[in-house]
This record gives C-alpha cells, structure tokens and sequence, in this order.
C-alpha cells in the first residue's frame, strides 16, 4: 500500500514538473501576449493539480492534505479571472492578436460596430 | 471556539431574517450538480491541456490562433459567469470579451474554436445551470 | 528525494518565465509573467514545506494565493485608468 502511494506520487510530481516545464517552454515560444495565455493556464491547471494531487497522497487523510486541496480550488478559481482580465486588458489597450483566421468579422463583443483599427 | 461557531451561526441567521442573502450571493443549490459538472470539466481540461502541450513541444509549433463569438445560453448571471470560467480555465481556449450573452473568445488552434462553437459545453454548463435537459 | 526533484522542475520554470518578464516586448507579456511567477511561488512554498517537513509554509502558500489575485487585477487597473504616454511604445 504505501509503495503503491510512493509510485503514484512519483507518477503525479513528475508528471506536474513536467507539464511546468512544458509550459514555461510554450511562454517563451509563442508568438503574442495572446498565445503566451494559453501556455500559463497549461502551468495554472496541468502542473498544478498534478503536483498538488502528488503532495496529497503523500500527506495522507490529514489537515494538510485539506490545506492543499484549499489551495488548488483557490488557484483553480482565481487564475481564469486573472487571465480573463489580462486578455481584457491587453485587448482594450489596443493589441490585436495575431490571428490565422478571424470569425468575429471584427465584431468583438461589446461594440456597437465592427472596429477594425 | 464554541463562541465562535455561535456568533457565526448568529450572523448567517440574522442576515437571511433580514433579506441581505439572495441565490446569487451564496449559490449552494448548485452545489448537488456541481458534483457531476466539475469532474466533466477536469476531464475536459486534462484533455485539452495534453492538446496544448503537443502544440508547444512540437518543433513546428502548428498554431492558428482564431477569434470567435460564441452565443451563450445560460439565463442567469451566475450560469454565464461559470461558462467564461469554464471557457478560460480550459487550456487553448480563453474568453477575452464578455457582454450581454456574447462572449468573444480566443482559441489556440481552429479546431478548439470550432469545437466551442459546436456548443457542447454550453450545453452542459446549462444543463448545471438549470437542472432541464436541453 | 521526489519532492526535490519536482522542485527543481518548478524553479526551472520559474527561472524561463523571469526569462519572458525580461525580453517581454509589451506591458501585458510582463504582467503575465509575474502573475505566473506568483502561482510558480505558491507550488514552490508548498513543495518546500514537504522537503523540509514543516507544512507550515502551506498557511503562507493559501495567503499567496489571495494576493497574487489581487496584485494582479490592481496593477491590470491601474494601466487601464492611466493614460499611454506613448502610443506606439505600448503597442510593441
């Protein structure tokens, strides 16, 4: 039983250290503010829960384990509301996404008429 | 801390007595269907998230970044607010604008925006929502 | 032993997101990468607590947690309310 533990935790922290990797590789790859987003909620999700979830099982059916699942669901549902609020901004200040294909007709959500300035 | 369980238990009374608390503020009807929707939606993460990780690590890096309206389909403000969410938290998929029910979201790859547009998620969120099938 | 190495890992992570802060090209790219850093920072708090065995740091991990959330929406508000004093340098 607790070598399985061990296992899955070794599976669950390396499996988080991996996907931060990943993630702050993506950050420094991509092209735009707009893409970079899509990296970090890699970090802010994947990395995350994994390593929380491998701290968990090594911190067994205690108030500790309660602390970090408290600290996963904060993460959880503050970090879209940050990145909701960085992409906002960025599109209020006037950057325009590169973008492959565009959907909207320059209709973004909001505006009265299509802006394409 | 009996005192202190009694003065909390004290306030939460006083306050519904005098109408302060509305569904909105302290939404914990949700909390039954919540126990259904948020392992659909780690799922829908863990998917998405290994997705944009194949994106990042292969040598070409084939993204097509797409912006698109989606139409959202929730009645209140609490469903709606729990959509974006669900649509940001998600990786390769991050709402940029919101007003009204029309959210403008920008997607990593063409495929995860016309995935969004083909509305699943909308679905489920308002099925979470409303407790109806849509 | 694991705990070192996912902690490793997450400095590592740490170190190419202070990386992106620095070349950065807009305000938004560096905005971005603090808010990473803080989330990067509670992961390293809670990895440290275990390493040293002092799950402690897990009170200070929650209190991060709050605050980086906060830092963030004041400083995204406050480039919201003030003006660009240079157009053309905020755009790139």
């Amino acid at each position: 039983m607790e070598m399985v533990l061990d296992i899955l935790s070794w599976i669950f922290l390396l499996a988080g250290g991996a996907f931060c990797l990943i993630g702050g590789l993506g950050l420094l790859r991509m092209p735009d503010v707009y893409t970079r987003l899509h990296a970090v909620s890699v970090i802010e999700t994947l990395g995350m829960g994994c390593i929380i979830l491998g701290l968990v099982l090594q911190a067994g059916f205690t108030l500790v384990a309660a602390k970090l699942i408290i600290i996963a669901a904060l993460i959880l549902l503050t970090a879209p509301v940050a990145t909701h609020a960085l992409a906002q901004a960025a599109l209020h200040a006037g950057i325009l996404p590169k973008l492959d294909h565009d959907k909207t007709g320059g209709h973004i959500a909001g505006e009265d008429e299509p802006s394409n300035s | 801390m009996l005192i202190g369980a009694f003065c909390s238990f004290g306030v939460a009374a006083l306050a519904s007595r005098m109408e302060l608390l509305d569904k909105e503020g302290h939404p914990i009807y949700l909390l039954g269907r919540a126990l259904w929707y948020w392992p659909w939606l780690i799922w829908e993460i863990i998917k998405a998230g290994i997705d944009v990780s194949k994106i990042i690590l292969s040598p070409k890096m084939p993204i097509s970044p797409t912006l698109i309206n989606v139409r959202s389909s929730q009645k209140s403000a609490v469903g709606i607010v729990t959509y974006a969410n669900s649509i940001t938290l998600t990786p390769g998929t991050v709402s940029v604008e919101l007003e009204g029910d029309e959210i403008t979201v920008h997607a990593i790859t063409r495929a995860g925006a016309d995935d969004l547009a083909e509305g699943h998620m909308d679905r489920v969120v308002s099925r979470f929502e409303g407790g109806g099938a849509t | 032993m694991m705990f070192a190495v996912a902690t490793i890992a997450v400095l590592i992570t740490i170190a190419m997101v202070l990386a992106r802060a620095i070349l950065g090209p807009s305000l938004f790219d560096r905005v971005l990468a603090g808010n990473t850093v803080g989330s990067l920072a509670v992961l390293t708090l809670a990895l440290i607590g275990f390493v040293t065995g002092r799950p402690e740091f897990l009170d200070i991990a929650i209190l991060y947690t709050l605050l980086n959330l906060i830092g963030t929406i004041a400083v995204l508000r406050y480039f919201k309310m003030a003006e660009p004093v240079n157009p053309a340098q905020a755009r790139d």
